[in-house]
């Protein structure tokens, strides 16, 4: 099937499978291996990307889905050598430590702050909890939303 | 210090949140195909016939392997596993047979196709069951096993370890105890659950050398492993961990590393990748052994511990290859971090035809001390003691003795940390309850200690090169798993060369380029990785100042390094940019000596002694032990069950924290793993098969069970370890659970003595207590 949709700015027009997850045409078909499985089930936000701003798990979404969205994968957050803010205060804060569920935590970080520049911990939290991290216990992924909350206030 | 002790950002952070970090998942090469398993659906069952032709006629197939190709054993202490099942089954799950094929659902639909005929034998599923006379012999040919010296297999049972602690004379203690107290607990299976699952990819060349990708822990264990298993020698063998997406022990041995080799024998030079699906994670990789313990203390009036005897029954699974260590490692901090004169331990790993038992952060000591640290509150409650002194009264300290008679030596800061976590949590000011009367709070304290578990001769190496515009490499074998390695090793070499650390870079995980490590384990990198690089750098120094004296006319013991140049002590203007050393140095005559500079550093730590076999008692039988403590406050809803985790607190003594920042990080991520240990995991298997692969049914702690973390730092310099440092991040781990029960004791007068504490057991528990 042919979509059409825009991915990290770019306007692009692609053949795909009907029955092929986003998740699976991002890392396939586009390289953009950011984008994390840990689960394909929905479960642990690994694989979390921006679909016209809101975060969402690619894993349980189709890829003929995109067709006419705009999609964001933590590939196009930043410019160049400059980080967007929650890139900063990620490694700012040592919000991070095997790195593989960060991908997708800053990505729904990154909608969170879009839709809510100014959360409390408790909004923060609760806008986290579908995306797992074994590693950092969380405390510093809380702490680096607040301060990249902060500096783009 | 300049560099050591500076809580500096890690060194791999641009790449981990740009998705520029390439995980071995995100590798794709030219021709790539993928594996499919056929996995056995019974727990114990005799293969009778295997039939793969519908698989190897299926289009897009290119191979198919089953067990009988490669029937070798292997094993890191025991060889008594293989990779592909061959003659029976011994776990419901186990690979059975695989093929190759151009893509992952083809490779998947073929599995299905290969007929495997069973006769199911019957299985066993509880390890003191298996321990019985009459319980089918899961490995009947265990005698003719290789295996470590060390280790005691008992032919003919299901026991693949013995181990004995015989100290002094429990008989006589107990005779003369003042009270004796005996206990049982029991700690279910757990798993590690890494975000990122097993994954590898194998490929050989035309003249048979073959490459590795994986994503594990150890890639010179792999190596080594595979070398073994597969009849290829090492210097054809190449292993690369290119990034680890969180290990816990899980990726430290190997899993499927020895499904995909056999099928690239037979694709010619096609790469092959098999990435496990998070059900494969949770059925076919290692999952934490359960643990029975018993305890029986005998105390005197002061209520100082005079004896010990106890058993620790550990659920190995189908294969102990590793698991037989962990049962030894229990055995050596039998007692958990107290002095006790009288020890009488027996630690058995028993095979079941449960999933295949492996390490898990803490390596066995976070389940014993769930009973040891329960069993100081309950004792202490029974003598009517504050349980903070009863542990003061018995903690190892300085001068004193562990279980195996090893001496304590002036660095245990247990009672410090054990203090810090106290104060911190005010632990003797009971807890202020909420208004809601459904809801009760109230604090807990546990204490732990750790020794990395590891051969006595487990070695490390790391090589440093200097470029001509005064940067370095830095290459070792030590793998990032999150841990913070790659920051913290690049700050021990920038404090030995006095360069910043942005210019140095670290190069790891490639069998082929860097040197040689024993594994990424036990907590002993920063230690003993560590100790490699400091002597690296004292190798370079050397060769820099020797260089330098003969520029600057000076003697070479008055030479330092510092801010990137080779300084005359006497007079700091005399000096010499390490730079221009790098090639070595140019005589005025414009003749060149020496060369370019590279630095090598190896070690081994010394003294670790072999124990006694029939009383396992040591000298010194590990490189070191840290010690610590946690504090927590929780809130028991005794309606619905639940228990929150408001505060937690922890203390451990690092020695010396290179980065205390990343010690901290390490200690929060452990908090919140022990509490998912504690509160919610627990694998539910019946008759050996997993009844919740996945994490809408294992749940693990999410940003909302976060309690609030103050992390507290001990540093009593370890007298052996790089500017004083010990391993802490696994130990971190290991109070968590203990001190979350015994808060729950403290909260509803109810002792639990399994875990985890899930609402449906904590409201049975009240339901019960309140008959
Ligand atoms: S991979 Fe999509 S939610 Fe886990
Ligand atoms: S940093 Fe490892 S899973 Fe989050």
């Amino acid at each position: 099937m042919k979509i059409t949709f825009t991915l990290n700015m770019d306007v692009i027009e692609h053949e795909v499978e009907p029955n092929i997850t986003l998740l699976k045409m991002l890392r396939e078909d586009f390289d953009l291996t950011g984008a994390k499985e840990g689960c394909g089930g929905g479960e642990c936000g690994a694989c979390t990307i921006l679909l016209n701003g809101k975060p969402v798990v690619s894993c349980l979404m189709l890829a003929v889905q995109a067709d006419g969205q705009e999609i964001i994968t933590i590939e196009g957050l930043a410019r160049g050598e400059v980080l967007d803010e929650l890139q900063k205060t990620f490694i700012s804060t040592g919000a991070l430590q095997c790195g593989y569920c960060t991908p997708g935590m800053i990505m729904t970080a990154k909608g969170l702050l879009a839709e809510n520049p100014d959360p409390t911990r408790e909004e923060i939290k609760t806008a986290l909890s579908g995306n797992l991290c074994r590693c950092t216990g969380y405390k510093r992924i809380i702490e680096a939303v607040e301060s990249a909350a902060k500096s783009n206030g | 210090m300049k560099y050591v002790g500076k809580s500096i950002v890690r060194v791999d952070g641009v790449k981990k949140v740009t998705g520029d970090l390439k995980f071995v998942d995100d590798i794709k090469l030219p021709k790539m195909l993928y594996a499919g398993v056929k996995r056995s659906p019974h727990a114990h069952a005799k293969i009778l016939k295997i039939n793969t032709i519908l698989a190897e006629r299926h289009p897009g197939v290119r191979a198919v392997v089953t067990g009988k190709d490669f029937p070798k054993r292997a094993g890191l202490y025991l060889a008594d596993k293989t990779f592909f099942a061959v003659d029976k089954v011994r776990f419901a799950g186990e690979a059975v047979a695989a093929v190759a094929a151009d893509t992952v659902e083809i490779a998947k639909e073929a599995a299905e196709l290969i007929e495997v005929e069973y006769e199911v034998l019957k299985s066993i599923h509880n390890a003191k069951e298996a321990m019985k006379k009459d319980a089918p012999i899961i490995h009947p040919a265990l005698g003719d096993y290789k295996v470590v010296p060390i280790f005691k297999t008992i032919p003919g049972t299901n026991i693949s370890e013995h181990f004995k602690l015989r100290k002094g004379n429990v008989e006589a203690a107990f005779e003369k105890a003042y009270k004796i107290f005996e206990k049982d607990f029991y700690v279910p299976h757990i798993q590690h659950t890494p975000i990122e699952n097993h994954v590898a990819i194998a490929q050989f060349d035309r003249e048979k050398n073959l490459t590795v990708w994986a994503s594990c822990q150890s890639p010179y264990a792999v190596r080594a492993a595979l070398s073994d298993a597969f009849d290829v020698p090492l210097h054809k063998l190449r292993v690369i961990s290119p990034a680890v997406g969180g290990g816990f022990g899980a990726k430290a041995g190997t899993t499927l590393e020895g499904i995909i080799i056999p099928l690239a024998m037979k694709v010619g030079n096609r790469p092959i990748k098999l990435t496990y699906s998070r059900e494969d994670e949770f059925v076919s990789s290692y999952v934490r052994q359960a643990l029975h313990s018993k305890f029986k203390t005998a105390v005197d009036k002061n209520g100082k511990l005079l004896a010990v005897q106890n058993e620790f029954i550990w659920d190995g699974g189908a294969f102990t290859e590793y698991g037989v260590n962990i049962a030894k490692s229990a055995g050596f901090a039998a007692v958990g971090p107290y002095d006790v004169e009288n020890i009488h331990c027996d630690s058995y790993a028993v095979y079941t035809n449960n999933p295949v038992g492996g390490p898990y952060r803490g390596f066995g000591m976070a389940e014993i001390h769930f009973g040891i640290e329960q069993n100081m509150d309950h004792i202490a409650r029974e003598m009517g003691m504050d349980p903070i002194e009863l542990r003061k009264i018995n903690a190892q300290k300085p001068g004193g003795t562990t279980a195996t008679g090893a001496k304590v030596d002036a660095a245990c800061g247990l009672e410090e940390c054990l203090d810090s976590v106290v104060n911190e949590i005010d632990y003797h000011t009971p807890s202020e309850q909420p208004a809601d009367p459904n809801k009760v709070r109230a604090k807990g304290v546990a204490c732990g200690m750790k020794a990395p578990s590891m051969p006595n001769n487990a070695g490390s190496s790391a090589v440093i090169r200097l470029n001509e515009d005064g940067s370095a490499f830095l290459s070792v074998s030590a793998q990032d798993l999150g841990q913070g390695s790659d920051t913290a090793l690049t700050q021990i070499a920038a404090e030995g060369l006095q360069i910043p650390v942005e210019k140095i870079t670290i190069k790891t995980g490639d069998t082929d380029h860097t040197p040689y490590e024993w594994q990424t384990v036990a907590s002993r990198i920063t230690y003993s990785t560590g100790n490699a690089i400091v002597k690296a750098c004292d190798d370079i120094k050397s060769q820099l100042v020797n260089l330098a004296s003969q520029k600057l006319d000076v003697l070479e013991e008055e030479l330092i390094l510092d801010d990137e140049h080779v300084v005359w002590e006497k007079d700091p203007s005399k000096r010499v940019p390490i730079k221009s050393l790098a090639l070595g140095l140019q005589l005025a005559d414009g003749s060149g000596i020496h060369g370019p500079i590279i630095g090598r550093g190896t070690f081994v730590p010394e003294g670790v002694l072999n124990f006694d076999s029939e009383t396992g008692l040591s000298e010194k039988p590990v490189v070191f032990w840290t010690y610590g403590a946690y504090g927590v406050e929780i809130e028991v809803d005794k309606q619905t069950g639940n228990i929150k985790v408001l505060k937690a607190t922890t203390c451990f003594d690092v020695g010396k924290a290179i980065n205390p920042e990343l010690v901290k990080a390490q200690c929060e991520g452990a908090v919140v793993q022990g509490l998912g240990s504690a509160i919610f995991e627990e694998i539910i298997m019946k008759d050996g098969k997993f009844r919740n692969p996945n994490f809408t049914d294992y749940k693990i702690p999410t940003s909302g069970d976060m309690p609030e973390m103050t992390i507290k730092i001990a540093e009593n310099p370890q007298y052996d370890g790089p500017y004083g440092a010990r391993g802490m991040a696994e130990p971190a781990m290991i109070p968590a659970a203990p001190s979350i029960v015994n808060a729950f004791y403290n909260a509803t007068g109810i002792a639990m003595n399994r875990l985890p504490l899930t609402p449906e057991r904590v409201v049975n528990a009240l339901r019960e207590h309140n008959k």
